[in-house]
């Protein structure tokens, strides 16, 4: 089973939900951070790395003796990666590339061949009976899917998944959420909070995916994140209530599960509730 | 013309709230909200809407049933494994790349133009703000990004306005990529952890790479001052200053929840005069980072 845990608005607690409910299952279980702008579950679940890739993608390189400047690659280029310019030059941007393979096919002369830009790094490592996956983009690469995707290739079907998924509602979002079982939304009772929680409602709909609720300081707002979840059929979880010391453990980088009386067992219900749904 | 964005890395390190504070204390500029995946600035400014816009960035292949002879070969051509084995085209898995339009043999593949979100000009008790709003799915974030800063831009010329105020998406990808370059300089709002030190450090390094100026603050300063120490510590390697610590405070989510700012809630409390000491001294460091260019 693979679910994601998502939410429109970042710092909801995301990633607590997340590395809390690996560690509470605490084997056959994988977590895959996909958030990988900014991954940050390492930072809690501390596994010991075994394994580093450095993930790439294919951009063009041209052989300017080759090229007659024909401009066919140019026009086929949707992302203004390769541009010839008044029939003199010919110049490649491969940040901007998509890698979709259109110029090199369309070149008449052969010109073009594929070079490798570097996406990012995946490192795979263990803590007890979690395994444990996660993307780092590198800094000044825009483009987070394609990493996402080869975090997600990581996924074994016996066991149980976990997926932590960037903020937001936009591409790498839909890359992390697609194709799961189940999503989990972490949202707190705050106007900022509703307002990004109902963009995630919206995506979880076109994704025709079952989807739960945690709410986050469950109480330090108002009621109207349960009476929107209400009114959407969205059933509510977990709510954890705020507590400083709830707050202080996680600037340290430690698990609820592990520090505060009553955690581990809310998220073993958690994690039956859920298998409940999917079933 | 000074261009400030504010960016986190890490969401919810109270971004957006300091953000609306500035809204409130600075003078002759212009609002710019371009974290458009998710959008909440408008939730404290409530805007007065003036002008709304289309945006239209990247296409989507659509098979013409008619035409297709189902040879085949657009589905191996789409990298991104989008055309089905019927031959529909999966709207949200097309990248828009075009080759399968290009190499269909029968012209079988139509190619519209996505209306892939909405941006605005609107009025606001703090004066004018340009947002806009990224439909749920849409890529292009980039793109809308850099098309409401341009806009932001040609308001403050019109008006002669000498300051533009962005409040800056999460992350360090595209859309944060697109906020920051060539800007005058970023504000980087963190909070003492160990998940908003480690992204503090990459939206650093992005700044960096881009080289954009960068100054620092601590939100939530008093939540753990050891963390808060090794924050200082390391803007001190890096040469970057930390320009103001605000104390964990409920008070910002009691704002939020009115729809005001800090300083329309309780403009006495310590946190308020913590982003006032804050404000002052982003504009000095701003007019003498504008000087050196
Ligand atoms: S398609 Fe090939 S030959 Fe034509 S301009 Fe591009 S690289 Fe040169
Ligand atoms: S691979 Fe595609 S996106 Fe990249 S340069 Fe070639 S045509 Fe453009
Ligand atoms: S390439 Fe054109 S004709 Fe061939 S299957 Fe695709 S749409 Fe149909
Ligand atoms: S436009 Fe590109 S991504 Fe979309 S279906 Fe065609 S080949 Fe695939």
């Amino acid at each position: 089973m693979i679910i994601s845990i998502a939410s429109g608005k970042g710092g909801t607690g995301k990633t607590t939900v997340a590395t809390n409910l690996a560690m509470a299952i605490g084997s056959d279980v994988q977590l895959l951070d996909c958030d990988v702008e900014e991954p940050n579950s390492h930072l809690f679940i501390n596994p010991v790395f075994e394994k580093t890739i450095t993930v790439t993608t294919p951009v063009p390189e041209i052989d300017e003796k080759k090229c007659n400047l024909c401009g066919k690659c140019d026009e086929i280029c949707q992302f203004k990666a390769i541009i010839v310019i008044a029939d003199t030059t010919v110049m490649t941007f491969p940040e901007l590339c998509h890698s979709c393979g259109g110029c090199e096919k369309v070149c008449p002369e052969n010109a073009i061949k594929e070079i490798s830009r570097e996406l990012g790094i995946i490192q795979k490592g263990y803590r007890n009976g979690i395994e444990f996956v996660h993307g780092k983009l590198r800094v000044g690469e825009a483009m987070s899917p394609p990493l996402i995707v080869r975090v997600r290739s990581f996924t074994k079907p016996d066991k149980f998944t976990i997926i932590d998924a960037p903020p937001g509602t936009s591409c790498p979002v839909i890359a992390s959420m697609k194709n799961t079982d189940f999503i989990l939304l972490v949202t707190e009772p705050t106007p900022f909070g509703l307002h990004d929680l109902k963009l995630a409602v919206g995506a979880v709909k076109m994704l025709n995916i079952p989807c739960g609720l945690v709410i986050n300081r469950s109480d330090i707002g108002d009621n109207k994140v349960k009476d929107f979840a209400k009114k959407e059929g969205v059933p509510v979880l977990l709510e954890i209530p705020f507590d400083r010391n709830i707050a202080e453990a996680y600037s340290r980088g430690d698990m609820i599960v592990e520090k505060l009386p009553g955690f581990k067992e809310k998220f073993l219900t958690l994690h039956d509730n859920i298998k409940r749904i999917v079933n | 013309m000074k261009e400030l964005i504010i960016i986190s890395g890490k969401g919810g390190t109270g971004k957006t709230s300091l953000m609306a504070a500035f809204a409130y204390l600075a003078e002759n500029k212009v609002l710019c909200d371009a974290d458009v995946d998710a959008a909440d600035l408008h939730l404290v400014t409530a805007p007065d809407i003036l002008e709304k816009h289309d945006f239209q960035g990247g296409n989507t292949a659509i098979i013409n049933k008619d035409k297709c002879t189902e040879c085949g070969l657009c589905i191996d051509l789409c990298k991104w494994g989008a055309i089905s084995e019927t031959f529909e085209v999966n709207s949200i898995e097309c990248e828009g790349c075009g080759v399968c339009v290009y190499f269909c043999p029968e012209k079988a593949i139509d190619f519209p133009l996505n209306t892939c979100g909405e941006w605005y000009i609107s009025d606001t008790r703090f004066g004018p703000l340009v947002h806009a709003r990224l439909g749920i799915a849409e890529e292009n974030s980039g793109r809308l990004v850099s098309l409401i800063r341009q806009e932001a831009k040609k308001l403050a010329e019109e008006k002669g306005l000498d300051l533009i105020l962005t409040d800056g998406p999460p992350g360090i990808g595209c859309p944060v990529i697109a906020s920051i370059g060539g800007a005058d300089a970023v504000l980087i709002v963190t909070e003492p952890s160990v998940s908003g030190k480690h992204d503090m450090q990459r939206v650093v390094q992005l700044a960096n790479h881009f080289k954009v100026p960068a100054f620092l603050c601590v939100n939530k300063f008093d939540l753990n001052k050891d963390i808060t120490d090794e924050i200082e510590k390391f803007a001190k390697e890096k040469g970057l200053t930390c320009l103001g610590y605000i104390p964990f405070d409920q008070i910002f989510t009691k704002a939020m929840i009115q729809g005001q700012t800090i300083f329309e809630y309780d403009s006495n409390s310590s946190s308020a005069q913590a982003i006032r000491k804050l404000w002052e001294s982003l504009l000095e460091n701003l007019s003498v980072c504008m000087k050196d260019k």
